[in-house]
């Protein structure tokens, strides 16, 4: 046991190691990207202030923003401010970037966890169901409902949904988070769920190919096994086979797979919160981009990764429980 | 098997055995493909010009996907959006392909700490969401087609490039290759002669199944206002000006065009499995 503590704290920290390089890779690459860009910031921010500006404010407002000085001296400062969870305002919603990011994030992991949950389940249901019975007709038809869903953009699907259960059948609301016009403290639970399974439906249907047919493949190299064939000699059903051998050896790879695919979720969330107008991270990113709102954009890209980092140190840490194999490579 | 053997079971596939028919169906695939491809590319500007006579029309003979709320005929501007789409999905895999099977090479043939640099790298571009990645280059290029295709190009060529260097790393420990040096051939002959040869389908497999994911990307970029500009015919574009009247009950614009989206990234993975199996058939069977 303490054997295992140790290692678990030696790939926390190589892997923690490799994530702040990574942060600040991506810190130095997205800031001379938008640093190259043609659009110009401050432009933006002035535009977003609506009243004219004077040149001495204009003059102040570009010492601000270091419009003068060096890119790398520019990067310096904003990474400084950075360290000290200074992000900057955003100069679309008027407020500390920080404070965007913090409340929209909310938003996008109440969307991101339903979808996540909802499209394991989904995919590891229909894995072993595939699985169970390879190359006969479930698994067929099961298997290409994964690759037309794989093939099927999200935002489609999004709009699809709208279509049916907003406009034709007027089941759900078109859009956002809560309804319009009430205050945050009088929304109810049930508003905000109900806000939320249309978006959340469209994230999970597209996401859960990949967990399906990962996890039929482990199913069939389980139920093709030696064990596998004794159980069926000593009289175990096909049901009890799959609960006694085939769900322990295939559930941890599933939610291994699950953890890795964190870019992804986000990536399909940004469509799918643009779709459905929801106030999360992802029309965040995509009003930043379209406004010039350069801390925001920055703030965002930071955070994503972050997020997706988490997830793959996760997936890295489970995958040394799954196969002890990996665990000893690691280790030498 | 004996000669009848086989005989009958060829004919029992109606005379052809499974690779023929493979070829035909890849040939017919490619064909149908190119018509579109041309066709949309052919569609003039003037005939996506619309007027407010018949706007927001319903499907019918004369426009088969109805038209829009500019009353653009529907079904030319997903075509021509079409034909758009795939130049940059063919453009953006095509540069991706090429950088995956560099760096590929690279990272098999290179020193370890090039080796671990690359993975680094390639930790790097999948740690970004794509999406945000491409928002991100779009907007350091001014938004656009150029910001697109770059931003799709320097997505997408990670897994390949993990996949051609174990290829590489696998070829390189082969006989012939252990033979080749021994012979006193260098680096880049081998290189040439022997490595080059055997990564070509690979190559040529990775570009066309990275295709879908390029026009799917490229379709949602346009979606969320990154791609070209509004007045330009593509499907992402069609599909986001549809949001807007979709409460009052215009479906056409929604589904249509994205149906036709869906069956051609369908007619391209056919087309890639299809191509997979003819140049590839050991690792396909498996």
């Amino acid at each position: 046991m303490k054997e295992n503590g140790k290692r678990f704290f030696q790939i926390l920290f190589k892997h923690g190691i490799r994530m702040i390089t990574l942060l600040l890779a991506v810190s130095v690459i997205s800031f001379a990207l938008i640093s190259a860009s043609p659009i110009d910031p401050v432009r933006q921010y002035i535009l977003g202030l609506g009243s004219a500006v004077s040149p001495e404010q204009r003059a102040q407002i570009e010492r601000y923003w270091g419009v003068n000085e060096q890119p790398v001296t520019r990067y310096l400062h904003w990474l400084a401010d950075l360290l000290q969870g200074n992000f900057g305002e955003s100069s679309l919603y008027r407020r500390p970037v920080a404070e965007v990011i913090g409340e929209r994030f909310l938003n996008s992991l109440t969307l991101m966890l339903c979808a996540w949950i909802l499209s394991g389940v989904i995919g590891f249901l229909m894995g072993c169901l595939m699985g169970l019975y390879k190359d006969r007709w479930p698994d067929r038809a099961l298997k290409k409902i994964c690759y037309l869903l794989s093939t099927v953009p999200t935002f489609w699907l999004g709009l699809l949904f709208l279509l049916v259960f907003a406009v034709w059948i007027p089941l759900f609301p078109i859009g956002f988070s809560a309804p319009v016009g009430l205050k945050s403290g009088e929304v109810t639970l049930w508003q905000k769920l109900h806000h939320l399974i249309l978006p959340a439906l469209t994230l999970s249907l597209t996401s859960f190919a990949n967990v399906a047919l990962h996890t039929r493949q482990k199913l069939v190299d389980v139920m093709g096994s030696e064990y596998v064939l004794f159980a069926k000699a000593r009289g175990e059903g096909k049901w009890t086979i799959l609960k006694r051998h085939g769900v322990r050896n295939v559930l941890l790879p599933a939610i291994t797979l699950q953890f890795a695919s964190f870019a992804e979720l986000f990536g399909g969330s940004v469509m799918a919160e643009n779709v459905f107008s929801y106030p999360g991270l992802g029309s965040a990113v995509s009003a930043a981009g379209l406004s010039g709102d350069v801390p925001l954009l920055l703030g965002i890209t930071l955070f994503s990764t972050m997020f997706v980092c988490c997830g793959n140190l996760i997936a890295n840490l489970l995958y040394g429980v799954v196969d002890p194999r990996i665990r000893e490579v690691a280790n030498e | 098997m004996s000669k009848r053997m086989i005989k009958e079971r060829n004919l029992a596939h109606g005379g052809w055995n499974h690779r023929k028919k493979l070829l035909i169906l890849t040939c017919a695939t490619a064909f149908l493909f190119l018509v579109i491809y041309v066709i949309g590319s052919l569609i003039s500007d003037g005939a996506v010009t619309g007027s407010f006579l018949n706007a927001k029309l319903p499907p019918s003979t004369s426009h088969p996907y109805g038209t829009d709320a500019l009353g653009r005929d529907l079904f030319l501007r997903t075509l021509k959006g079409l034909s758009v789409s795939i130049t940059v999905g063919i453009l953006a895999s095509l540069i991706s392909a090429v950088i995956a099977v560099l760096v590929g090479i690279a990272a098999a043939t290179g020193s370890k700490r090039l080796d671990a640099f690359i993975g680094w790298v390639i930790d790097l571009v999948m740690g970004v969401p794509h999406t945000v990645l491409i928002i991100l280059i779009s907007f350091a290029l001014g938004r656009g087609m150029k910001g697109m295709l770059a931003g799709i190009a320097a997505t997408h060529w990670c897994s390949l490039a993990r996949l051609i260097r174990a290829e590489v790393l696998q070829l390189r420990s082969r006989p012939y290759v252990a033979v080749s040096r021994k012979l006193g051939k260098s680096g880049s002959w081998i290189l040439i002669h022997h490595l080059l040869p055997h990564l070509f389908p690979q190559f040529l497999v990775g570009l066309i199944l990275m295709f879908p994911h390029a026009i799917l990307h490229e379709a949602s970029i346009s979606f969320l206002g990154f791609g070209l500009p509004p007045e330009q015919p593509a499907i992402g574009i069609i599909l986001s000006e549809s949001m807007r009247y979709l409460s009052t009950g215009m479906w056409w614009p929604a589904v249509l065009p994205g149906m036709t989206l869906v069956l051609i990234v369908l007619l391209i993975d056919k087309l890639g499995e299809c191509a997979r199996k003819l140049l590839d058939p050991y690792t396909a069977q498996a």
